[in-house]
């Protein structure tokens, strides 16, 4: 289906104050693809991750999601099909209370109050917080915000899921929770993480970004495994595989 | 039992440094807004408009006025006892605020020192008798607000006064205000617990570190709102901010605000103590 694809040709980035983050990325990750992005700090992950929703605008070459290409008119358009998930859930939850919060991108999306209050149940219950509806966020607790956080992005249904260190603050039992919640989603996936045993366990598909560029792309367990690789790129095997 | 409960969070309290403490009191006051009794059940609606009508009434009396205010006590009497709310919790945030109301009323009895009423040979000036007027009338309208705060949530405030046509841009700074008044004062609590670890003595404690730790937290506080923004961004906002919420008036609702209309109107119209007075005189 073309309408969950996810095309970047040639992107570059320059952000206003002259940093070049990104240079030259060129992509493609089509319907129901699980990819996982890996590099170092500053490798531009973030970046190239907002430019699938258009936050951000490439200074040069295309992004393509779907069958629309992004400009500031199909900017809208592209937000309704890529849901972005931040690193920080308090920041992507600005409502009062959580229901509040889930409901805000379908009310956004001017569908009806049957309707809003339907998807809100469903997806407070894909990721088992339908009883903190009606709890505002700051009397939940880390794992709890970033599970409804990610509720509030699957409410409006998205086609593609894109999720920026996902579970960075998260103790072990949430983030295997978030793990098994990830791996039942249909969606076409983009993670990006510095958890690379997250990677292995949910991705098919691994890039290594370095320096602004795609280093490497391919098969998870090829790309994880390659040790060489990895080191250049300020990563490690990861724990799982270190063992072997 | 809440009293109880609070009375033991108050111990341990205090051995908190201060910020820590104002941050969890707060938080302590936005708890009590989600108890369930009749008056936490009542249409945020109803409580704002009760509120308003008793604030204004409370205002109306002329400055001399003190026994006519007294009756206007058994408001939050009620609130109290109904809401169950900590008095000593709700008093203390009166208190704290009371500077302002006596700043405003301390020089009457300077300025206006014709005698009105001889007790028991003590004369006593108008001033005292409205700086006294003053300092209830304080009391009644501030205990009244902290106490619509505590026994509505704030997101209901919110969704009352969108309900009673308050433009839509108020509405949502308020939203604002209240979900990130918590991450921000975490935030501060953060650095302030940085500043204290790496502090010995006096050194480092100095306003201009202070100074700079405003600096810091506004820089903080624009980034997060860029990243807030994006996320809005993100799911659709395009300026207004939707509401989703099946409130409705209910008989109860309706029978508050008839009783408290037709009280706050006989408290102002006829002298209650006055009657009492006569009343008990008659028995006697």
């Amino acid at each position: 289906m073309s309408h969950h694809l996810v095309e970047l040709k040639d992107v570059y980035f320059r952000y206003p104050d002259g940093t070049e983050t990104l240079k030259g990325i060129s992509l493609r990750i089509v319907h129901g693809e699980a990819v996982g992005i890996v590099g170092a700090n500053g490798a531009g992950k973030s970046t190239m991750l907002m430019h699938m929703n258009g936050y951000l605008m490439p200074s040069q070459g295309t992004v393509i999601i779907g069958d629309l290409e992004l400009n500031k008119t199909s900017r809208k358009e592209i937000r309704k099909k890529v849901g972005l998930v931040f690193q920080n859930p308090d920041d992507q939850l600005f409502m009062p209370t959580v229901f509040d919060d889930v409901a805000f991108g379908p009310l956004n999306l001017g569908l009806s109050q049957n309707k809003v209050q339907e998807r809100v149940a469903s997806a407070l219950e894909t990721v088992g917080c339908l009883d903190l509806s009606t709890k505002p966020p700051h009397h939940l607790s880390i794992g709890q915000k970033s599970a409804v956080a990610i509720a509030a992005v699957i409410a409006m249904q998205p086609d593609i899921l894109v999720m920026d260190e996902p579970a960075s603050s998260l103790d072990p039992k949430s983030r295997r929770h978030l793990i098994n919640m990830l791996k039942d989603f249909k969606h076409t996936k983009i993670i990006a993480s510095h958890d690379l045993d997250l990677i292995l366990d949910v991705c098919t598909r691994c890039m290594v970004l370095g320096n602004g560029r795609i280093m490497a792309d391919g098969l998870t367990e090829d790309v994880l495994s390659n040790k060489d690789l990895l080191e250049e790129n300020s990563l490690e095997l990861p724990l799982s595989l270190q063992k072997m | 039992m809440l009293c109880s409960e609070f009375s033991a969070l108050e111990l341990s309290w205090k051995s908190m440094p201060s910020f820590d403490k104002e941050y969890f009191s707060l938080g302590h006051l936005d708890l009590l807004s989600y108890q369930n009794t009749f008056i936490h059940r009542l249409d945020p609606r109803t409580k704002i408009a009760v509120t308003f009508v008793f604030v204004l009434t409370v205002v109306s009396f002329p400055k001399y006025e003190v026994s006519g205010l007294i009756p206007f006590f058994l408001y939050p009497v009620l609130i109290f006892s109904l809401g169950d709310i900590p008095v000593r919790f709700i008093l203390k945030k009166v208190l704290i605020v009371s500077p302002f109301a006596i700043c405003i009323g301390i020089f009457n009895p300077f300025l206006d020192t014709i005698t009105l009423y001889t007790l028991s040979g003590i004369h006593i000036s108008g001033g005292w008798v409205s700086f006294f007027s003053i300092l209830i009338k304080f009391v009644l309208t501030v205990s009244a607000a902290l106490l619509l705060i505590a026994t509505t949530s704030f997101p209901g405030v919110c969704y009352g006064l969108q309900r009673l046509r308050v433009p839509e841009i108020f509405v949502s700074q308020l939203l604002f205000l209240y979900r990130y008044l918590f991450v921000l004062m975490e935030e501060t609590m953060r650095i302030v617990r940085a500043q204290a670890v790496r502090s010995f003595d006096k050194k480092g404690l100095e306003i201009r570190t202070y100074i700079n730790l405003i600096g810091v937290l506004f820089i903080r506080t624009m980034e997060r709102s860029e990243r807030i923004y994006r996320a809005m961004l993100s799911r659709g906002f395009s300026g207004r901010i939707e509401t989703f919420r099946l409130h409705s008036i209910a008989q109860a609702d309706v029978l508050v605000l008839l009783f408290s209309l037709v009280l706050c109107y006989c408290f102002r119209r006829y002298d209650i103590i006055g009657m009492l007075d006569h009343v008990m005189k008659g028995l006697l």
